[in-house]
């Protein structure tokens, strides 16, 4: 069963549409990646997911539901989780109040699960009383994955998880995303990265100006022309 | 000096009033983005609400206060539920002008049901204690104490419970708290219950430190706004210190200047605050 | 009422909602035009009143001067007195959000209020300041319909103003402040300084009002103001009309005029004994009202142009 199917999707933000329709799909335990160039609507097709974004034409269906009528708080309930590409930590808050307001709506106890965040990301755990917003860009990237995770999604929808880390930490990241991703969680992602994101994902997509033009495997980009030129650096 | 010590306890006194206000102030402020020009009116009807079960059923103020924190939630909740979260969607300014015909119109109720002139809960004249000159009246010592009890209950509410710490996330970053699954209507639904709760014993206190009248509450509102400007609109933390700052300059004012003016003292640290340093004490949401 | 009662009240009645019309004007360059809350208009309104009684009284040891200069002169010292408290408040407050402004006008209100109040030298304190002169009251004698004619003038005049600058250049930036106050800072504009001068024209224009005021009831004092209910009634009518549009400003503030004066009559039937009940219910009836047009009607019965539906 498909988990994500997004179809023909039109919308924006009230004014001019940004998203024109756009088809997209998740399978499960799928890793995919959204490219394209500043302004595309990347981050409004990721919005548009989460119920975030007027939709005006096109659906959004969670394993077969529709979940386009659907609240942002609905959403997380059905299993999907989202880092937004900015502002994605608490910053008044402490690392492990970060973590507890991502798994608000849960109510059993949820220590183990924090064990497990902190074990996946130890710096997370060293700093755990830690007010987020003194923390590093990388550290705070880490917070808010571990907070996305700390409900257990079928999905997880990344905006641009590696933008203003050093390369080092970039390596750190993918290798991470990989491994939750081999945990069996469904990961759309949207990177600047284009080279390494396509390098590990299952499928691609390339989005401009509201519209999905290429989509394929991740080998199959890595070899196009046309994205290599417009993204690849050449 | 000890005229200087007397007005440094009338002015704590004043202060803890002020804070309490002033944490709902900014509370809603930081939730809900819009300064509330109602609060002072919601402080008179809590006063009036005590007032009633003391006159009407002959209950001591201070079995009544707990009753006048519910009916100051009750009353917030339901004003948000029947006005403001219709007005929500559209900009926050909005909602500073419908709450501003709220407070006008909570005055309205005050005074048809209770009439224009000035009210007290208890006539006579208290036993003050005396420690050498000074003078503290037994009322003074409920007002601060109680006071320092429901900040500590709010610290822990704040720092301890999901609820209190939603709050506070959603104070920092409403659309992170959206997408983490926090559902707003409830957090907001209890933003109103404490603000609403907490401006009420403002207003009991305030009753029981001075009198009752219909405009008692509006005419602190411009103390508890500079108290939620000074501590940084948006930190309820900031609310406390700008609470006590307000009140001891309100007090210690009067040994230079005229009494009436004690407003406008509140109002020239408030624009001073404005101009050197706009994010108060404790950087806030300017 | 006789026909001759009657028209002394329609008198009456248009000369104070002509004055109300010139407050709304003013609210609206302020809130319509640029977006801006003030809750302190009665201050403003005050200042303008108590200037021009001052500057067109004869000598008086009760207050300062008077100065016996003419009603014009009078008006004039009105408008430049209240833009200079509107100056000193906007100076501080500009930069900010609106809140702080609106926060900051009630604090301006207030202080005007205890010190109309409570210097004596300057306003003759609560026993307030009489024999202030109708206006041209040497060339034309003292109908009241000279009054009126008079106030319309300046109703006209103030709208003219008004209109004018919203249509120009100047009208379309602080729009375009209110709408997106980014975008107009990006482009190089002194958003600052724009918010400035159209709180000085708006709250000079609350000093006219005041001014007005002054001279046609011939007699002012503190309590005259009632500040708060004054501020909010030119609030109810500004909303009622339309923010952002002149003729809505004037159409609104006639309409509440007539329905605040016709709940007097209906509350003046309840009796005497029941006065300050009945006076609470007016004021809690508005206060209503301005709840369901915010929620039902936002816009205002006449909208601002290129603008439809709620905002
Ligand atoms: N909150 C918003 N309101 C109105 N328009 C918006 C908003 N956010 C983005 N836009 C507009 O939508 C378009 C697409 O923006 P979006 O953020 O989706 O692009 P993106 O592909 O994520 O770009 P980037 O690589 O810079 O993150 C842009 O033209 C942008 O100006
Ligand atoms: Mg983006």
């Amino acid at each position: 069963m498909t988990l994500l199917a997004i179809e023909g999707l039109t919308g924006g933000y009230g004014g001019a549409d940004i998203l024109h329709g756009v088809d997209l799909r998740v399978e499960p335990g799928e890793m995919v990646v959204i490219i394209g160039p500043n302004g595309a609507g990347k981050s409004t097709l990721m919005k548009a997911a989460f119920g975030l974004v007027k939709i005006r034409e096109g659906a959004v269906l969670f394993e077969r539901r529709d979940i386009t009528p659907l609240r942002p708080d609905q959403i997380v309930r059905q299993g999907i989780s989202y880092v937004p590409q900015e502002n994605n930590v608490f910053p008044s808050l402490s690392v492990e109040e970060n973590l507890e307001m991502g798994a608000f709506i849960r109510t059993d106890d949820i220590r183990p699960q924090l064990e497990r965040i902190y074990n996946f990301f130890p710096r997370l755990g060293e700093r755990r009383d830690q007010i987020a917003g003194s923390m590093s860009g990388g550290e705070r990237q880490m917070l808010a994955m571990g907070r996305a995770l700390m409900l257990d999604p079928k999905l997880l929808l990344l905006d641009e998880p590696t933008a203003g880390l050093s390369p080092l930490f970039i390596d750190q990241t993918f290798e991470r995303i990989r491994k939750i991703n081999e945990a069996g969680i469904g990961i759309l992602m949207v990177e600047q990265n284009a080279k390494q994101a396509l390098a590990v994902c299952d499928r691609g997509y390339v989005l401009t100006m509201g519209r999905n033009r290429i989509d394929d495997t991740g080998a199959n980009l890595l070899a196009n022309k046309d994205v290599a030129e417009m993204f690849l650096g050449g | 000096m000890t005229e200087f010590l007397q007005l440094v306890i009338y002015g704590v006194v004043l202060g803890s009033i002020l804070t309490l206000g002033a944490i709902g102030v900014s509370l809603i402020y930081g939730i809900l983005r819009f300064a509330h020009f109602a609060h002072g009116d919601i402080m008179t009807m809590g006063a009036y609400f005590a007032f009633a079960l003391v006159v009407g059923l002959g209950f001591p103020i201070w079995a009544s206060a707990p009753f006048a924190v519910v009916g100051g939630a009750l009353l917030a909740i339901a004003i948000d539920q029947t006005v403001y979260r219709r007005l929500r969607r559209v900009q926050p300014i909005i909602l500073l002008i419908s709450s501003f015909g709220i407070a006008i119109a909570l005055r309205s109720v005050v005074q048809l049901i209770w009439g224009p002139h000035n009210q007290v809960y208890a006539s006579g004249i208290q036993m003050p204690y005396r420690l050498g000159d000074l003078v503290i009246k037994p009322d003074h010592v409920w007002i601060v104490l109680g006071a320092v009890v429901l900040v500590t209950a709010l610290h822990l509410f704040l720092t301890r419970t999901k609820m209190g710490k939603a709050m506070r996330a959603m104070s920092d970053n409403m659309d992170l708290a959206l997408v983490s699954g926090i559902p707003s209507e409830r957090v907001i639904m209890v933003t109103w219950a404490v603000g609403g709760g907490l401006a009420a014993v403002a207003g009991v206190f305030l009753g029981m430190d001075t009198r009752l009248h219909p405009v008692m509450g509006w005419s602190l509102l411009l103390p508890v706004f500079a108290a939620a400007i000074l501590g940084g609109i948006g930190r309820p933390y900031g609310a406390i210190a700008g609470g006590m700052v307000i009140g001891l300059s309100m007090e210690l004012s009067t040994m230079v200047i005229n009494p009436t003016y004690k407003p406008a003292v509140a109002f020239a640290l408030m624009v001073l605050m404005l101009v050197v340093r706009p994010q108060g004490l404790f950087k806030g949401n300017a | 009422m006789e026909l001759g009662g009657l028209l002394t009240y329609g008198v009456f009645f248009l000369t104070q909602a002509g004055i109300y019309a010139v407050l709304a004007l003013g609210l609206n360059v302020q809130f319509g035009l640029t977006g801006q809350i003030n809750i302190g208009v009665a201050g403003f309104f005050a200042v303008g009143a108590y200037t021009s009684a001052i500057l067109t009284t004869s000598v008086t040891p009760a207050h300062l001067g008077g100065f016996d200069l003419p009603f014009l002169v009078g008006i004039a010292g009105a408008v430049v007195a209240s833009g200079i408290v509107a100056v000193g408040i906007g100076w501080v407050t500009m930069r900010l959000r609106s809140d702080y402004l609106a926060i900051a006008t009630i604090g301006i209100a207030e202080i005007i209020r205890l010190t109309l109040k409570n210097e004596d030298w300057l306003t003759n304190g609560v026993r307030g300041v009489p024999g202030i002169p109708r206006p041209f009251v040497e060339t034309l004698g003292t109908d009241p319909l000279i009054s009126l004619a008079v106030i319309l003038a300046f109703v006209l005049l103030a709208y003219w103003l008004v209109e004018r600058a919203r249509v120009s250049p100047w009208g379309r930036v602080l729009r375009a402040i209110r709408e997106n106050e980014d975008g107009v800072m990006a482009a190089g504009k002194d958003v600052a300084r724009f918010r400035l001068q159209a709180f000085v024209f708006g709250s000079g224009l609350m000093g006219m009002a005041g001014g007005l005021y002054a001279h046609f009831i011939g007699f002012i004092s503190p309590e005259a103001f009632l500040p708060l209910y004054g501020t909010f009634l030119v609030w109810v009518m500004l909303i009622a009309g339309g923010a952002g549009n002149n003729r809505g400003a004037v159409l609104g503030a006639f309409a509440i005029w007539m329905l605040w004066s016709a709940t007097q009559f209906m509350t003046d039937a309840l009796g005497a004994e029941y006065a300050t009940q009945a006076g609470a219910l007016r004021v809690l009836l508005i206060g209503v009202l301005l709840q369901v047009i915010l929620i039902l009607r936002p816009q205002g019965i006449l909208p601002e142009h290129g603008r439809k539906g709620r905002r």
